[in-house]
């Protein structure tokens, strides 16, 4: 147990892998959901072991919280054909494959280089006691973020509006005042008096034969 | 203490099964929004290695934003796709055709 930090973070990566692997390959999108739940949380362990407290702490919340919720509503509100949309999976596997580890393969012979490693960019190790992670970032985001901050937040009000707009159905039987009619009424056009003959009854109708 | 190419390579592994993810289910329209958000993950994960090895707190306030786009594009995305069962009744690409000529 010298070296706690480094086998906490390969046993989260590993899960990490693992868990995103199989929300790729899962054959029921639901499963896919769940695998991204672990795969976010284990994430968010990771960002615990680079001292980011507030966003590990923000993806559980937003994301397992928020995010995942609606997709797994999605998921299971809309009755779909899960077969007929794994078609082709396997013929497409080749392609993936060979790309992925192309990709893989080129990063990590930039990023794994030993420009980035141990001897060239230094840890600087536990923050000082005291410290706060979430102290220090609201203190950027009010000072020198103050307007990408706000903007932020015009984002989050168009998509709201946006979701808000595109599910919204409007009900044939659902019934509303308008103001402006009902001020506008007059009597003319409530009120109709009609002059008629007055009604007598109908002469007795004569017997049918047969009946 | 960890290395940051660990956290790099961690980063870039995420990201290419995002991007295989995609050409794996190019007929499922959820599951390629999930290989998007993993994609995502991996970048803020490079962000936040980057802001902690550079001592630099910037770095966690574009992850943060990061995060702010990342919701409203899911949440949109999942708008679009019930509005489409809505009028199709099925999710699948190849459905998806009407504004071919």
């Amino acid at each position: 147990m010298t070296n706690l930090p480094l086998i906490s973070f390969y046993v989260f990566g590993a899960i990490l892998l693992f868990a995103a692997l199989r929300v790729v390959t899962a054959r029921n999108p639901v499963h896919a959901a769940l695998w991204l739940v672990l795969s976010f949380f284990t994430a968010a362990e990771i960002w615990m072991l680079l001292y980011a407290e507030f966003l590990a702490v923000t993806l559980v919340l937003v994301y397992v919280g928020a995010v995942m919720v609606l997709f797994l509503f999605v998921v299971m509100m809309l009755d779909i054909n899960f077969d007929r949309l794994r078609e082709g999976f396997w013929r497409h596997v080749p392609l993936a494959a060979l790309v992925g580890a192309l990709m893989a393969f080129e990063m990590v012979l930039v990023v794994g280089s030993r420009e980035f490693g141990e001897q060239s960019v230094n840890s600087p190790g536990a923050p000082p006691a005291g410290h706060s992670n979430t102290k220090e970032l609201g203190r950027l985001l009010y000072t020198d973020y103050v307007f990408p901050f706000e903007l932020a937040a015009v984002v989050l009000l168009v998509a709201i509006i946006a979701a808000i707009a595109l599910t919204l159905r409007s009900r044939k039987e659902s019934r509303y005042q308008d103001p402006s009619e009902q001020l506008a009424a007059t009597r003319a056009g409530r009120l109709k008096i009609v002059k008629m003959e007055p009604e007598r009854d109908p002469p007795a109708a004569p017997p049918e034969a047969g009946a | 203490m960890i290395p940051l190419n660990h956290y790099l390579v961690l980063g870039a592994l995420l990201f290419s099964i995002g991007v295989a993810g995609i050409f794996l289910n190019r007929k499922n329209l959820i599951v390629i929004l999930m290989a998007i958000e993993l994609m995502l993950l991996a970048v803020n994960m490079n962000f936040i290695a980057f802001s902690h090895f550079l001592a630099d707190p910037g770095g966690q306030v574009f992850v943060f934003f990061i995060l702010t786009v990342a919701a409203a594009e899911s949440a949109i995305g999942l708008a679009i796709l019930v509005t489409l069962f809505r009028n199709l009744k099925s999710i699948h690409v190849d459905d998806l055709g009407g504004l071919k000529g």
